[in-house]
């Protein structure tokens, strides 16, 4: 019998197929055309011609924040693969599998400023969980089960593989084996937390008076929500979620006290000053959450439960560190109770809820609308609410838009929310829900968005008529930067430098010129019914572009340097 | 504070280069760093001086541990622990005086003369770096140094223990 040989580009194509790979997003060149003529020859994995190799990775990301699954980029050497830099950032800040390949030159010119080279091992290095580069044959499959094995377990990232045109031409061929069952000396993720760890934790939480359960993206990427309202429920306390997390827990469950940190709810910013134990859960206590680390939280003891080590303890110290996957360590938190017969301190609870709902009655997540004036945004996230009955998958871009999508759409299911919040990448947002489009074809898919995002990205729109991707887009238009022209207005002195967008285009005759429908909105007594109709139109992407006061703020905002529930409420009022 | 650290890392193209970038992207210190594959050729053993605060110091130990081709690290500095450092010093030795005095300090230091030129001698020393700051030193006093090239410290636990897979 003789074996069967196959190309490199076979190889990928095979490898991928293996490991039940649906969507490749991606962009062909040079160095890649092999493995885009191994794609043609197949019909198991479906390519999607982005129109910029940023918007592959994006929507690569999307559709792996969506899914759970791992996103698969494919993008040519040189300028190809460095168009991935800001999307890979940008999954790596959020901790989202994602694996790119990456077309090189042939070894034999690598080094030698061959065309379209860019060592893309070296340009990705900081903000990739690994990396591979594939110099022969036997690497591939290798190297890409091992990238899937990496970007989907402990704290999922980003991984790269490139690989050299000399390893992927019909010259070249090889043996195909595939080892799926990955095991690595040098990489043992802790999932479960260490049981002293774990009776400690729960002495602290059975002895606090006001405790506060603040969770994160850690949750959602471990599908762990269910647990964690278990937990929220046995424990009766309350809960607060990052930017990251929402959807951890439904928005409307009562215990929810909100969004916590620069933009969150006064509520949810008090109960994390006052708490005498913070229960942290799959969060990092980002700067954007803490404010002033030399004011936060002195009187609490922080219990902090993360897949990754170096999160904790990173910026705020930990007290009670337990590192492992925050659903078994969850688990074994309420085995622990259990065990121990818990019950809540009723009389405690009382008083701290009596405290809470005090701050819940300032009403910070609140917004002044004259129904003579122009429309404000966070009304349109409401009726968008309204309209999605809390259903869609809302995915936004960067700016006042992110924040009030944040605050006035309460997520009743984790994954529904998608947002790039530690990179803060303008431009994620159209190709991102394009990503979960694609996933999700009868499901609502808005993509929140400002004027000056949804140009970042906006040729995509091209990509959604190839492939029919209805999402509705709904543009905040403000006819600024509104985020850079808040800080201008509050920090600078109200000069507005490079913060306002002349010359914008006709929104409308974009979304007509690739074959949309586009919907202009600029009265608030229209802005229901024209809503309605957008979402009604289940065929064609729908770009709504919704004229909306350009002087709002977002509030409530921390106060720069302060603690962490010192807050601006609105124009020239503090907590 | 100064510590050394030891890895024991996959001998991969690239980790070296993983390492040396965690250092200069997280704003950590490198002292000096060795690096060679040790006897199990798969395996690059390292070692790394820096220096920093506990807090820096437990976020250097984690993130290393972190990179995925890292096996094991260990903060040796407050363990038993041997440390070594090769010193190579070319110095000037123009007359006898020199010359003498040269192999005088270098006997003293336990070190060896390893070639000589006309006017020069080439010295070899190892030992922790305070012994060899306290050999330039001396040198110094006694004639002019032309090179010098230090390998940066190698160290390992005393002990039964042994860092390995």
């Amino acid at each position: 019998m003789t074996t069967e040989l196959f190309t490199g580009a076979e190889m990928v194509v095979k490898s991928l197929s293996a490991l039940k790979v649906k969507y490749i997003f991606g962009y062909p060149g040079g160095s890649v055309l092999d493995i885009y003529d191994a794609i043609f020859q197949q019909d198991e994995i479906e390519h999607i011609l982005v129109r910029h190799e940023q918007a592959a990775t994006h929507m690569a990301d999307g559709y792996a924040r969506a899914t759970g699954k791992v996103g698969v980029v494919l993008a040519t050497s040189g300028p190809g693969a460095t168009n991935c830099v800001t999307g890979i950032a940008t999954a790596y800040m959020d901790s989202i599998p994602m694996v790119v390949l990456a077309g090189q030159v042939a070894t034999s010119l690598i080094g030698n400023d061959a065309f379209q080279e860019t060592d893309i091992i070296g340009c990705t290095r900081p903000i990739i969980k690994h990396s591979f580069s594939c110099r022969s044959l036997a690497d591939i499959p290798d190297a890409i089960t091992k990238a899937f094995y990496l970007a989907s377990t402990g704290r999922p990232g980003p991984v790269v593989i490139e690989l050299p045109k000399d390893v992927l031409i019909p010259q070249n061929t090889g043996p195909f084996n595939i080892e799926t069952n990955i095991k690595m000396r040098s990489y043992n993720p802790n999932i479960k937390g260490h049981a002293k760890q774990i009776k400690k934790a729960v002495q602290s939480i059975t002895k606090a008076k006001k405790l506060i359960i603040y969770s994160g993206g850690g949750i959602i990427l471990s599908n762990a929500s269910q647990l964690l309202t278990t937990l929220v429920e046995t424990l009766k306390v309350p809960i607060t979620n990052t930017l990251m997390g929402l959807g951890g827990i439904s928005g409307t469950h009562k215990q929810f006290v909100g969004m916590l940190g620069m933009h969150g709810s006064l509520e949810a910013n008090k109960c994390m000053a006052n708490a005498d134990v913070i229960l942290a859960l799959g969060a990092r206590f980002d700067d954007r959450v803490t404010n002033n680390v030399e004011k936060f939280c002195p009187n609490a003891t922080i219990i902090h439960v993360d897949i990754d080590p170096t999160s904790i303890s990173k910026t705020i110290n930990a007290h009670i560190p337990v590192v492992g996957l925050v659903d078994v360590v969850m688990q074994q938190l309420l085995d622990e109770l259990n065990a121990i017969h818990f019950s809540p301190d009723e009389e405690a609870l009382t008083q701290w809820w009596q405290q809470i709902n005090g701050w819940r009655d300032v009403n910070s997540i609140s917004y002044e609308q004259d129904e003579n004036e122009k429309i404000k945004p966070q009304r349109v996230i409401e009726v968008l609410y309204k309209i999605t009955q809390g259903d869609a998958y809302v995915c936004s871009d960067v700016g006042q838009h992110q924040m009030f999508a944040a605050q006035y759409y309460p997520f009743a299911k984790p994954r529904q929310w998608i947002n790039s919040g530690g990179a803060g990448t303008m431009g994620f947002g159209l190709p991102a829900a394009m990503g979960v489009k694609l996933a999700f074809p009868d499901k609502h898919v808005i993509c929140i968005t400002g004027d000056g995002s949804i140009q970042m990205n906006i040729q995509e729109l091209s990509t959604c008529s190839q492939y029919k991707l209805p999402v509705v887009i709904v543009t905040l238009n403000n006819r600024s930067l509104g985020m850079v022209r808040q800080w201008q207005d509050m920090v600078y002195g109200g000069r507005h430098s490079s913060s306002y967008m002349e010359s914008l285009p006709d929104f409308i005759k974009i979304s007509e010129a690739y074959g949309h429908v586009g919907i202009k909105i600029d009265t608030l007594d229209e802005l229901e019914d024209k809503l309605t109709e957008a979402f009604n139109i289940k065929d064609r992407l729908v770009f709504v572009d919704v004229l909306v006061d350009e002087k709002e703020h977002v509030y409530p905002m921390q106060i720069r340097t302060g603690a962490i529930d010192e807050m601006w409420l609105k124009k020239g009022v503090k907590s | 504070m100064r510590r050394i650290l030891s890895i024991l890392m996959e001998n991969e193209p690239g980790s070296l280069s993983r390492i040396v970038g965690l250092f200069s992207q997280r704003a950590f210190n490198i002292e000096s760093l060795t690096v060679a594959p040790t006897d199990d050729n798969s395996l690059s053993r390292m070692t790394i001086g820096t220096s920093g605060d506990d807090k820096v110091l437990e976020q250097i130990v984690k993130q290393v541990n972190k990179l995925i081709d890292v096996i094991k690290i260990i903060d040796i500095t407050d363990k038993k622990h041997i440390e070594r450092e090769l010193l190579l010093v070319k110095v000037a030795a123009m007359n006898d005086i020199t010359r003498t005095e040269v192999k005088r300090l270098t006997d003293i230091f336990r070190g060896n003369i390893v070639d000589i030129g006309k006017h020069v001698y080439t010295v070899q020393l190892t030992g922790n770096a305070e012994k060899l700051n306290a050999f330039i030193d001396a040198l110094q006093h006694e004639t002019q140094i032309l090179e010098s090239a230090r390998s940066g410290c190698v160290g390992m636990t005393r002990g039964d223990n042994a860092l390995r897979v």
